[in-house]
């Protein structure tokens, strides 16, 4: 059933989208991938267009996502799913747990995780500039096209960072 | 106004002022919820923020959160995380509505591709920032590297394993690791 896999989908990614809007990116890539309910192409349109519009990325790509595959009621349970576990963590810590946070097997296991999303965040994002200049590894191509717009934005974005350091 | 009104449009507005999410939100919530109606404190809001880096989702939706417990309960919690949630809502499917259509435009499609490869690059920056605030310490930057390089095969090769094992696997690794070093004799909690 469609909206009980988009819930438990979401509820997934929510449940371990640490690290930030970009930590999230990844998960929802691999839950996405798995139920084959975009393709990779949209899903970085979407991304995209996520960073284009207002509120957080992971709410935005959880609302299309839900939307694209059962409509509106699909888009309220992505959408909720996703936010959910953040919501209960939340209560949770400052209701109940106000020292949780503190304990030191907690701060243990965060000390893993957080180095962790950093790295498949930094794979993601390796691995989706190879594929656009070198494709597939079952379809090797060299898109010249693309090796030069990468070029030139990395360029870009180093020589504003200059520029911005120097003030 | 009632409050939960208060706190439902207080953080619609947030929410739909702010793009690409994330810390941009913060001068707003804190300009909002702290200066301006004064429901919480800075010394709260300094806590919150830290305390939503270390849990899962949006930074935005935490401090929506905490800012409607703190004010109401639960309800005003509920009602504040909705109001922050709704505006990106609407927004978002008003454009998956036709979104399919404006591809079919070829110079649209063309733009696409483009952005495509933006995206990559986006992301690839954002993990160098993550990077250089990480710690530098061994233990870390070990699990840092080998995620990375497993994610990377697990995308290359497809093999099939989530991202989600590999963090759990990084989270058993460090807590085992830290038991060994013998933590439980240290005492005063989480010392560096």
């Amino acid at each position: 059933m469609i909206y009980l896999d988009l819930f438990l989908g979401f509820l997934k990614v929510g449940c371990f989208a640490f690290g930030g809007a970009y930590g999230a990116i990844p998960l929802i890539r691999d839950v996405v991938m798995s139920y084959g309910w975009l393709s990779d192409e949209m899903l970085t349109y979407m991304i995209a267009v996520s960073e284009s519009t207002p509120g957080p990325i992971m709410v935005n790509l959880a609302t299309y996502i839900g939307s694209s595959q059962a409509g509106f009621p699909g888009a309220v349970v992505a959408t909720l799913a996703v936010v959910l576990p953040s919501f209960l963590v939340i209560l949770l810590v400052t209701a109940l747990l106000k020292t949780a946070m503190k304990n030191k097997y907690v701060q243990a296991v965060l000390r893993g995780l957080k180095p962790c999303v950093i790295g498949i965040v930094l794979a993601t994002g390796v691995y989706m500039v190879l594929k656009n200049c070198f494709g597939t590894i079952s379809a090797v191509t060299l898109n010249i096209r693309a090796i030069v717009i990468t070029v030139v934005l990395i360029a870009s974005i180093l020589g504003y960072k200059h520029f911005k350091k120097k003030g | 106004m009632n409050i939960l009104l208060d706190l439902f449009l207080t953080f619609a507005k947030i929410g739909l002022f702010t793009f690409g999410g994330g810390y941009a939100m913060i001068s707003m919530i804190e300009h909002d919820c702290v200066e301006r109606k004064q429901w919480i404190t800075h010394d709260e809001m300094m806590n919150i923020t830290v305390i939503a880096e270390s849990t899962p989702g949006p930074i935005a939706i935490n401090c929506a959160t905490f800012t409607g417990y703190k004010k109401v309960g639960f309800v005003g919690a509920l009602v504040a995380t909705l109001g922050m949630i709704v505006p990106s809502f609407a927004v978002i499917y008003l454009i998956s509505m036709f979104l399919d259509n404006f591809l079919e435009l070829t110079i649209i499609a063309n733009a696409f591709k483009g952005i495509k490869i933006a995206v990559g690059i986006l992301i690839l920056d954002a993990a160098i920032t993550m990077i250089k605030k990480m710690h530098k310490k061994k233990l870390p930057r070990t699990i840092m590297i080998c995620s990375c390089i497993v994610m990377l095969c697990i995308n290359i090769f497809a093999w099939n394993f989530s991202s989600i094992s590999l963090m759990l696997i990084a989270a058993a690794v460090s807590l085992t690791v830290f038991i060994l070093n013998g933590a439980p004799e240290q005492k005063g909690g989480a010392k560096k």
